[in-house]
């Protein structure tokens, strides 16, 4: 029963975002009678499933240029992907064992609550509302919110110029919360998607663009007419989405991206994504709450 | 259920919004799809044949589409249209006035031909025949289908909740990003604001129904 509200609730999380989610993936089974290779996981613990199993669910943004991105040939790329990639392979799954789901904002708590994924890995910004419902391992990237303008809008040079201004985000976002919260005196215009304020800032229709400095820095990259203004005025730290109160797990990913931080494959995971055009960040430490 | 009380300010922020687009969008695609369907019946041939191409030009273009063409194409040809409130009640006008003009000329088909013939006989003039001898008649049987389009058009305002319009829908996603887990309430609490403009549309129409209907 618990599993059916669970699946209502992915499936109007998904309505909600009016984007078709496949949300059809297979579980992976635990506990099968076969004699476990190599695994040194505590029995019983949910790395010692996977582990067995040999196959693991991720869901991760498909449409985030440098952090998740699904190109032509169906397999998604970016930071966030490379991520993941490392904590499957910690766990003995071989990337292409692995599932990727395309989570969306608005569904990554419920495709968690209700088992559809193991794991969240999608610029997903931790935070007290939604540590009520899951658990974060990390972060392992923290990001900030900033603006996005025209390179020749000589008016808006950094997040104090907003009053007044007309300011492009997408609908039930993070970043439209925090600027209804953080600049009332901003006009919000929300679009159903990031690419779809580039337009309308191009043609006057709206000021600015403002959403996490990753995303903007991404847009600027592909056009030179573009440009991110000023300091970013928000934390956002991404963590690794989990089932809650799986603190065994959550223990284990931590520990896993301090390997990281610590034998380079962070910062040369980051250099093979989003480094190509940010610079490369101190990893930020992680957060045993 | 406390997060639908909690938030009931936002919901209602949202719904009269929602009210506000389908009110005047309904006027206007009201009085559009009339002038399209009296263009339909027209004795003048380029007319019929404007009026037909809007007609299944708009009918068969998703809504989005109609959307993404004012909001998104045509300022790459120098229309630019604010954002907002007045695109998309012109959008969903020009949409609904299609389907409010096929309701009509179905009412005007159902008026005897002979009734048509007899008032050109006594020499009323094209217009005079449709104001005061057809339309009259033709109205009545259009109640029923026209309410349909209107409580279709109550529901595709929740399309301008992705083209800057912060409705109902747009409301929703608000208050479910502050609420992370309760989705299914959310959408629930948005479905009955929608509910409570639809359900009154359709006692209305029966209502009026009733009082315009033949006694037979």
């Amino acid at each position: 029963m618990r599993s059916r509200i669970g699946a209502v609730a992915a499936l109007a999380a998904a309505t909600l975002a009016l984007t078709a989610c496949s949300s059809d993936a297979e579980e992976p089974e635990a506990g099968t009678d076969e004699p476990s290779e190599t695994t040194d996981f505590p029995e019983g613990s949910t790395m010692a499933a996977l582990a067995d199993a040999g196959s693991i669910t991720i869901g991760t943004k498909f449409d985030q240029p440098l952090f998740g991105l699904v190109g032509p040939n169906g397999v998604p790329e970016g930071f966030d992907v490379e991520i993941a990639t490392m904590i499957s392979e910690k766990l003995g799954i071989a990337a292409e064992d692995i599932e990727w789901v395309e989570t969306i904002s608005a569904n990554r708590e419920t495709f968690i609550t209700s088992d559809q994924v193991d794991l969240v890995v999608a610029t997903y910004t931790i935070n007290d509302e939604r540590k009520e419902e899951i658990s974060f391992a990390g972060p392992y990237y923290e990001a900030g919110q900033s603006i996005l303008t025209l390179a020749d809008n000589e008016e808006i040079q950094g997040p104090d110029d907003l009053a007044g201004a007309r300011v492009c985000t997408v609908s039930g976002s993070t970043p439209e919360a925090n600027l209804l919260e953080t600049f009332p005196d901003a006009e919000v215009v929300p679009f159903g998607a990031y690419s779809e304020c580039l337009e309308p800032l191009r043609n006057g229709q709206v000021d600015a663009v403002s959403t996490d400095n990753v995303i903007l820095a991404g847009f600027a990259a592909e056009s030179d007419d573009l440009e991110v203004r000023g300091e970013p005025f928000t934390e956002e730290p991404y963590g690794i989405g989990l089932a809650k109160d799986d603190d065994e797990f959550r223990d284990w990913i931590n520990d896993a991206l301090e390997e990281m931080y610590e034998d380079g494959s962070w910062t040369e995971a980051w250099e093979n994504t989003a480094g190509t055009v940010l610079p490369t960040p101190e990893p930020p430490a992680v957060d045993r709450y | 259920m406390d997060v639908l009380v909690d938030n009931l300010p936002s919901y209602w922020a949202g719904f009269l919004v929602t009210m506000r687009l389908t009110l005047y969008s309904g006027v206007i695609s009201l009085a559009l799809g009339l002038v399209l369907a009296a263009l339909r019946v027209s004795p003048i041939r380029p007319l019929r044949g404007l009026a037909a191409t809007y007609v299944e030009l708009l009918r068969n273009t998703p809504l989005t589409l109609v959307f993404f063409f004012l909001i998104l194409v045509a300022p790459q040809f120098g229309v630019i249209a604010p954002l907002g409130f007045w695109t998309a009640v012109i959008c969903l006008s020009l949409y609904t006035a299609a389907f409010v003009a096929e309701a009509v000329r179905s009412g005007i088909n159902s008026v005897g031909v002979g009734q048509a013939e007899a008032s050109r006989a006594i020499g009323l003039t094209f217009g005079q025949s449709l104001g005061n001898v057809i339309l009259p008649q033709a109205l009545r049987s259009v109640v029923p289908p026209m309410i349909n389009v209107f409580i279709a058009l109550t529901k595709n305002t929740s399309v301008a909740a992705g083209f800057a319009v912060v409705e109902l829908v747009g409301s929703g996603r608000r208050i479910s990003q502050g609420n992370p887990g309760d989705a299914v309430i959310i959408l629930i609490g948005v479905a009955l604001f929608y509910l409570a403009i639809t359900i009154p549309l359709g006692v209305i129409a029966s209502t009026v129904e009733r009082k315009v209907a033949f006694s037979r």
